[in-house]
């Protein structure tokens, strides 16, 4: 007896957002990128369209690390100095974007000014031609000072900013709306409060189609399991027609998995966990490859060998 | 939810005035009233306005069609209009037929004509014998309906039941709405992806002091069993309100503090 396939076709799809602009377009980046897209559930591509392939962001902070492992330091280890040449790096060893971290200008962590962040983001944006994210500090009101000015040095560039929440949304996103760049709606693993963000965020005139979502996301092992039915919920919705739940998404792998005990513990204090590298390394792409199966569009990452496993399994997963 | 705006109808003064003179300006306004308000289709019934019911069914198409693309529900009990309504409709999104008896011999007239015009169907659970007066007679009826649809190869999600509403107030009818809503529990589960479900809801508060607040209630708790769709006064913004949080609670969107708000964004 043959048994009749049985699809859920949806009428309508994930935001697809583009970011970066080249020359012609009025920026200065070698490509641009599109994520979004997918008319159906994370890899059911016998219901419709998968749309855009998932995407690789490496990050590169604005200045030297000072709590990263050595174990994750020792690729970066010549170039930590110079955010320019971080990001070359970076893109050597795979990055589709590169996501310029300001962990500097938060004021218990280096409390460098404005002047800095534009510097740190020209130097990358001199060095590389892959499109570019730049991350906040988390101090709302040094983010208020310094984001404006990295937004308007990055004017036409198309870059993505984030993040805002429901407490802190106006001014970047006047600025981003201001400078053309797309923007990521952050919520505290809370279905509900993103949607209140994109809500917020359109009010002030924002486009829907340049919102990127964004679940504060746990390593494996911390909660991912809560992300993952987030990231389900919001696609089902996405797809059932709610245009505030509509947008792509972008998800943290690297920083997460890094602050894990996993990852972190070293072979001597733990030897039955085996060697530390293989075993963050796997921490970190493992985090990654449960982000990407539930739907998320761009990972933020770290380490140049977990890149290489997740860009490779993006690859088999898309290879017809 | 899909909400079928009522105003455009000859049986509203105002209605009936611009039909009888052919008076676009009053039913252009209206229909762009109540797409603004959500109505997701404009339900167009020319009553006794005119003695052409035809040619004003016609024109009444034509001129909501100038202004909007928000597709219609042709309502009228006459084959005829309903024809003359069909040949005047230009959407790629089609219309509704509102409506048709369950009776089996109408259903046959009805659904192929559907079909081969891109409308969905409101069929009524009630036949030439009268609106039946318990649950199981109406189930019986939407029984014979989803039948019919399935041999004529009409989709589900094309067609709609409505399971007649009368007025609350007329002696002996209190007992109905709790029937239909035990109806509505029984006929929602007949299919997979199940019919739509929608009513007349004005007609529940017909007469009565509370009418407002009698249809938002009812509405409310319909929609709580598998009402999906009604034929409502999308300009009553506490209707639409009850309806959207009564859809929020059964977890049909996301809630977020401005619930309301998002669920207009996307109507």
């Amino acid at each position: 007896m043959q048994i009749p396939g049985v699809t859920e076709a949806s009428n309508h799809r994930v935001n697809e957002v583009t970011i970066g602009a080249t020359e012609a377009e009025g920026g200065t980046r070698s490509h641009s990128v599109t994520i979004g897209g997918a008319k159906t559930l994370p890899f059911m591509r016998s219901d419709g369209d998968l749309g855009h392939r998932p995407l690789v962001a490496v990050d590169v902070l604005d200045r030297p690390p000072d709590d990263w492992s050595d174990l994750l330091l020792e690729p970066y280890r010549d170039v930590v100095n110079d955010p320019g040449e971080w990001a070359k790096k970076a893109v050597e060893y795979g990055a589709d974007l590169v996501c310029i971290v300001m962990e500097g200008i938060h004021p218990d962590r280096g409390d460098l000014d404005a002047a800095h962040a534009v510097e740190a983001v020209s130097k990358v944006r001199e060095a590389v031609g892959v499109p570019l994210i730049v991350w906040r500090c988390e101090d709302d009101a040094k983010d208020n000072e310094a984001l404006p000015k990295v937004s308007a040095a990055l004017k036409g560039e198309r870059a993505l900013f984030g993040t805002v929440t429901q407490e802190n949304y106006k001014r970047l996103t006047g600025v981003c709306m201001a400078d053309g760049h797309n923007l990521i709606g952050e919520a505290p693993i809370d279905v509900n409060m993103a949607k209140q963000v994109n809500i917020l965020v359109s009010d002030m005139g924002f486009p829907l189609e340049r919102i990127v979502m964004y679940q504060t996301t746990g390593a494996l092992g911390y909660g991912i399991e809560y992300a993952y039915s987030i990231q389900e919920r919001q696609r089902i919705a996405a797809l059932q027609g709610d245009r505030m739940m509509a947008m792509p998404v972008i998800a943290v792998a690297g920083e997460y998995a890094w602050k894990a005990k996993e990852a972190k513990t070293p072979e001597s204090a733990m030897p039955s966990w085996g060697p530390q590298l293989e075993r963050a390394v796997t921490w970190e792409a493992m985090t990654a490859l449960a982000l990407i199966q539930s739907g998320v569009d761009i990972i933020t990452m770290r380490h140049p060998k977990a890149v290489a496993i997740v860009k490779d399994y993006i690859d088999k997963l898309y290879a017809s | 939810m899909i909400p079928i705006g009522e105003r455009i109808n000859g049986s509203f003064p105002d209605m009936k005035r611009a039909i009888a003179a052919r008076d676009k300006k009053p039913v252009q306004e209206l229909a762009l009233k109540q797409k603004e308000a959500g109505a997701a289709y404009l339900d167009c019934n020319v009553g006794t306005a005119a003695a052409d019911q035809e040619a004003a069914m016609r024109w009444l198409v034509e001129t909501i069609q100038e202004v909007t693309d928000t597709p219609i529900a042709i309502d009228s009990q006459k084959l005829a209009v309903v024809r003359a309504g069909l040949d005047a409709i230009d959407n790629p999104k089609g219309c509704i037929v509102n409506s048709c008896s369950g009776d089996e011999e109408k259903l046959d007239i009805y659904m192929p004509m559907c079909i081969k015009n891109n409308a969905s169907l409101i069929a009524l659970t009630m036949t030439r014998e009268g609106v039946p007066q318990n649950v199981e007679a109406r189930v019986e009826v939407a029984a014979t309906i989803i039948g019919k649809a399935s041999e004529h190869g009409m989709a589900t999600d094309r067609l709609f039941i409505d399971p007649i509403i009368l007025p609350v107030n007329i002696p002996g009818a209190q007992a109905q709405p709790g029937y239909i809503l035990d109806a509505l529990g029984q006929i929602k589960i007949m299919t997979d992806p199940p019919v739509h479900i929608t009513c007349g809801l004005s007609n529940l508060s017909q007469g009565t002091q509370e009418r407002h607040l009698i249809n938002r209630t009812f509405l409310a708790m319909a929609a709580a069993v598998g009402l999906d769709s009604a034929i409502v006064d999308v300009l009553d913004t506490d209707l639409m309100d009850a309806w959207i949080t009564a859809e929020m609670l059964l977890n049909k969107q996301i809630y977020s503090d401005s619930f309301l708000k998002a669920a207009r964004m996307n109507m």
